[in-house]
């Protein structure tokens, strides 16, 4: 029981292997995740309303870190936040916590959502610089018809957490004009691990509004407006020492479309967007707290981006120019036991000014109908500035040297063959990649981090982070079988991490220690994954995914979260009013772990999962009916990417109900 | 949408703006009284001496101040005199001085003469400091003497004590006026008792600095420099590490020129203070 952990939930993955539109259309190497609520009725969700984490998991490229129940760090072949970008439609937003508890992905929900493109390695820097990959999230949005009026009403209750969910949405369209506003509110309490075990402080509550509008001015030109409003409130994190009172987002940007009439150029697309996030720490229900503490965080970007599709002869090309300015500030102002003492206050972030322009090139030439060949190069200036006296002050305690200002050249380029004849396919591929140091690394200011137990402290003088990356797949399918695996290998020089400083004592109480942003010489990722699909019957599927990751620094010892041997294996019955299926998954003891990055050992664990779907047409009303069990036998488990081997959440029986009319 | 244009603009503005930083330095004729305030007159049937320190007050501890002398007849100040002072501490049994420096004109051109005082005791009802300058101008000797007001400090800013040389030493603490969260320049004196009247500085030595806050763990903070002095009978200098705004314990130790200490105890997890300190809170 201990170690066969089993479950039965309700993810139905719908892995795409690559894109089966037609054989002349162009093979892109990126796997697509449908999310969201308003998909295609074809489209099978087991889980409709799960959170867009849920969603995402669904990949192999792509795992989450866990410091509770929300708002979960999307890691890609290993790499987390600093090594990837994730973009929603082309924009660049950048969390405002220091700790890393606000992700991009935790201001977004499934109804704002289509679907979310993952990109492997260089393959993912058509909207950023990047080294471990890209998720591009896609907005969803109203199309030019004559549909009228329609509207949705989403519910969902999930017992384990008493999790309650409710949306609804409102659409308009016609030939000329479309609207869709949501609204979807979740209301969660402490969850339980298995064996009834709660997880204190590990609540939370999130609403989301979002509307989206487009104007079509004439046949070829469309504006297209977007807000997307979230506040986070009451969110726990059971495995950091600090909560957040408030996460709140306002994402917006406005967009123009243009076709023109032109064999070369297919659109040209051109966004301004906005967006700003206030995120505030906070530690007043805690008990016992050696010192209370406030730690809010902002971050402020805006950014245009223009972009160019078209084909010339065989070749598909893109042109994507890009630019942002970012502002991240956090502070960090602790309460002494005694009143009258004077608040002790710090910058953690020193407002810090990020400039970034940049331009992409893609060029994708159909050699012939069954192989093509994709070259990509992005060159980008990237500047920091510090704005703050106060911070640059604190931060010249470690710097004395420092400026306030520093530009960097970044540079990226990839080639990626592909083959697709007969069922068989295969391709590699080639890149290289670089990044600048993120904010935290390159100007953190006292950084605890509850996962080794350290205080980090920026580092300016970093080095661009730069990888060097070869990828190779193979594939097959026939009326049976589909199956692919894939491999990438990263060598990453000046490969960023904490390292301890023993001359430097820590500031936060208990703290092991001070670790200084370090460049390691080198670092290698090597990133495995396979999987396939059985088509056992007509209504019968069975799938399987393999995950293996290793990761190793310069003196060949094992980096941080990368994953065990990880399975997934799926039984799906589908039919055109029901599906069900049944999921077992697992890993492996995490045996390549490193203390020095404070990892430890982590069990096996295995759960199995199942749910069951029902879609029911009545004249315009469609509802759709999803509900499951997940962790059907109540394991108490952890895995390598839970914060602090976070137990996760045991037997939980979801239901989620939707009604289109 | 209006909204986010506007942003864009701000977001043009701010880049123009962050290159077009532009200072104006059009620097005015230098008053010679920038940042000090008057905290006393002294007067004679001859003259009155202005007296001034940047806070506008005497304090116990620590005390840089500048004077001036006017000529009660032509309203002119005195701009070659020769100056001298001595604070004298009047208790029941007995009268004693403390640490003090030659009296200097600061600039030819100026009026203002300067030096520092520090007040190792702070008066109470019965015991009280008085302030006499002696001066002289072209060959004439002047003096005058008042009783001056040296409150206690809110903080600790002084140490008198005796080391385990049998040596009666004096430490106090000048710099940083106005601590910042930075990397700060710090200056200390270092003295002894050579009798009642005389404190010369202490040559050589030097004051070990470990800041700490109590209040949040006793932690430490980094790349703090020990206070030494660049050249005999001058205040000492170190650089003084504060990573945040608070309540900060700068715990001291002083060091004879061969390593000994003769006074104060390294901070580790059972002393979390040691025996000689100063307070800053900011």
């Amino acid at each position: 029981m201990k170690k066969l952990v089993v479950f039965f939930l309700s993810l139905s993955f719908g892995f795409t292997f690559s894109q089966e539109t037609d054989s002349l259309k162009i093979k892109e190497l990126k796997e697509v995740i449908v999310v969201g609520t308003k998909s295609q009725l074809h489209e099978k969700q087991s889980k409709t309303l799960a959170s867009v984490d849920e969603f995402l998991q669904k990949s192999t490229k792509v795992d989450l870190i866990k410091r509770g129940a929300y708002a979960w760090e999307p890691i890609i072949n290993g790499m987390t936040t600093e090594r990837t970008v994730i973009t929603i439609d082309g924009m660049r937003i950048f969390g405002a916590c220091t700790d890393k508890m606000d992700p991009v992905t935790s201001y977004v929900e499934v109804s704002n959502l289509s679907e979310a493109t993952i990109s492997s390695g260089q393959q993912g820097t058509c909207h950023g610089n990047t080294i471990g990959g890209a998720i591009n999230l896609k907005r969803s949005q109203g199309k030019f018809a004559d549909k009228g009026w329609d509207f949705a009403l989403n519910s969902g209750f999930e017992t384990n957490n008493k999790q309650k969910i409710i949306g609804s949405s409102i659409n308009f369209a016609d030939s000329l004009f479309y609207i869709d506003t949501d609204v979807m509110f979740r209301d969660a309490e402490n969850y339980k691990a298995g064996n009834n075990q709660e997880i204190s402080f590990s609540q939370f509550r999130k609403l989301n509004l979002s509307t989206i509008s487009g104007f079509r001015f004439s046949n070829n030109k469309i504006i297209e407006a977007s807000i997307i409003y979230d506040k986070a409130t009451d969110v726990g994190y059971p495995a950091l020492p600090m909560d957040v009172s408030l996460a709140e987002a306002l994402i917006t940007s406005l967009k123009f479309d243009y076709k023109p009439i032109s064999n070369r150029i297919d659109n040209w697309e051109t966004k301004l967007y906005y967006n700003t996030i206030t995120h505030t720490m906070d530690d007043t229900k805690r008990p016992n707290v050696p010192i209370h503490m406030d730690m809010p965080g902002w971050s402020d970007t805006y950014g245009i981006y223009s972009k160019v599709n078209g084909r010339l002869n065989k070749h598909d090309y893109m042109v994507n120019l890009n630019g942002f300015y970012n502002r991240s500030v956090a502070e960090m102002t602790m309460y002494p036991s005694d009143p009258n003492e004077n608040l002790m206050f710090m910058y953690t972030w020193p407002d810090v000014q990020t400039i970034y322009s940049g331009i992409y090139l893609e060029d994708n030439w159909l050699i012939n109908c069954h192989s093509n060949l994709k070259f990509t190069i992005s060159l980008g200036m990237h500047s920091n500035n510090v704005a703050s006296d106060f911070g640059m002050q604190s931060l010249q305690i470690f710097y004395p040297e420092l400026e306030a200002s520093k530009s960097r050249f970044l540079k990226s380029i990839s080639t990626n063959y592909s083959y697709d004849k007969n069922g068989l396919q295969f391709g590699g591929g080639f890149g290289y990649g670089e990044r600048a140091p993120s904010v935290s690394e390159g100007y953190g200011f006292y950084l605890f981090n509850s996962f080794d137990n350290f205080d980090y402290i920026g580092n300016p003088n970093l080095k661009n982070e730069q990888s060097l990356e070869a990828n190779v797949f193979f594939g097959f399918k026939n009326s049976k079988w589909q199956a692919k695996i894939t491999t990438a290998y990263f060598h990453i020089n000046n490969y960023i991490i904490g390292i301890p400083d023993l001359s430097v004592a820590p500031m936060t109480i208990g703290a092991n220690g001070i670790k200084i942003y370090t460049a390691l010489d080198h670092a290698t990722i090597w990133s495995n994954d396979l999987i396939f699909n059985y088509f056992i019957h007509d209504n019968w599927t069975w799938k399987g995914q393999f995950l293996y990751n290793i990761g190793r620094d310069n003196k060949n010892e094992g980096l941080p979260f990368m994953s065990p041997f990880n399975y997934l294996t799926s039984i799906t019955f589908n039919q055109l009013k029901w599906d069900a299926e049944i999921i077992l998954k697992g890993n492996t003891a995490q045996t390549e772990y490193n203390t020095f990055y404070g990892e430890d050992r982590t069990p096996d664990y295995a759960v199995i999962n199942c749910n069951l779907g029902y879609k029911f047409n009545f004249e315009k009303t469609k509802i759709k009916l999803n509900t499951g069990v997940e962790n059907v036998f109540d394991s108490n488990y952890t895995t390598y990417t839970d914060w602090k081997n976070l137990p996760r959440m045991g037997r939980n029986i979801f239901i989620n109900l939707m009604f289109q009319f | 949408m209006k909204f986010q244009l506007k942003n864009i603009v701000a977001v043009l503005i701010m880049a123009l703006a962050l290159i077009s930083c532009s200072d104006n330095d059009d620097s005015a004729t230098v008053n010679e009284l920038d940042g000090l305030t008057k905290f006393q007159e002294m007067t004679n049937t001859t003259h009155t001496i202005e007296l001034y320190s940047h806070t506008g007050v005497l304090v116990q501890g620590y005390n840089e101040v500048k004077l001036r002398i006017k000529d009660n007849v032509t309203n002119q100040y005195i701009k070659n005199a020769t100056v001298s002072w001595m604070p004298v501490m009047h208790m029941a049994m007995m009268n004693h001085s403390c640490p003090n420096s030659e009296v200097e004109k600061i600039t030819t051109e100026g009026t203002l003469y300067e030096g520092y005082i520090m007040f190792q005791m702070a008066q109470n009802d019965t015991e009280y400091w008085d302030l006499k300058i002696d001066y002289s101008i072209d060959g004439v000797d002047y003096t005058t003497t008042s009783v001056i007001d040296v409150p206690a400090s809110a903080k600790r800013t002084v140490n008198t004590f005796t080391g385990t040389d049998g040596v009666k030493y004096l430490v106090a603490y000048a710099e940083p006026h106005h601590p910042s969260v930075a990397l700060n320049d710090m200056v200390v004196g270092v003295w002894k008792m050579q009798d009642m009247m005389t404190f010369p500085v202490v040559d050589g030595y030097t004051l070990k600095i470990d800041p700490r806050m109590p209040s949040m763990g006793n932690h430490s903070s980094p790349n703090n420099v020990h206070a030494t002095q660049t050249s005999t009978g001058e205040l000492y200098n170190g650089k003084l590490s504060l990573t945040m705004t608070g309540y900060w314990k700068i715990n001291l130790q002083l060091a004879k020129p061969d390593g000994t200490i003769v006074k104060g105890e390294e901070i580790t997890d059972t002393v979390t203070a040691s025996s000689i300190f100063f307070e800053i809170e900011f």
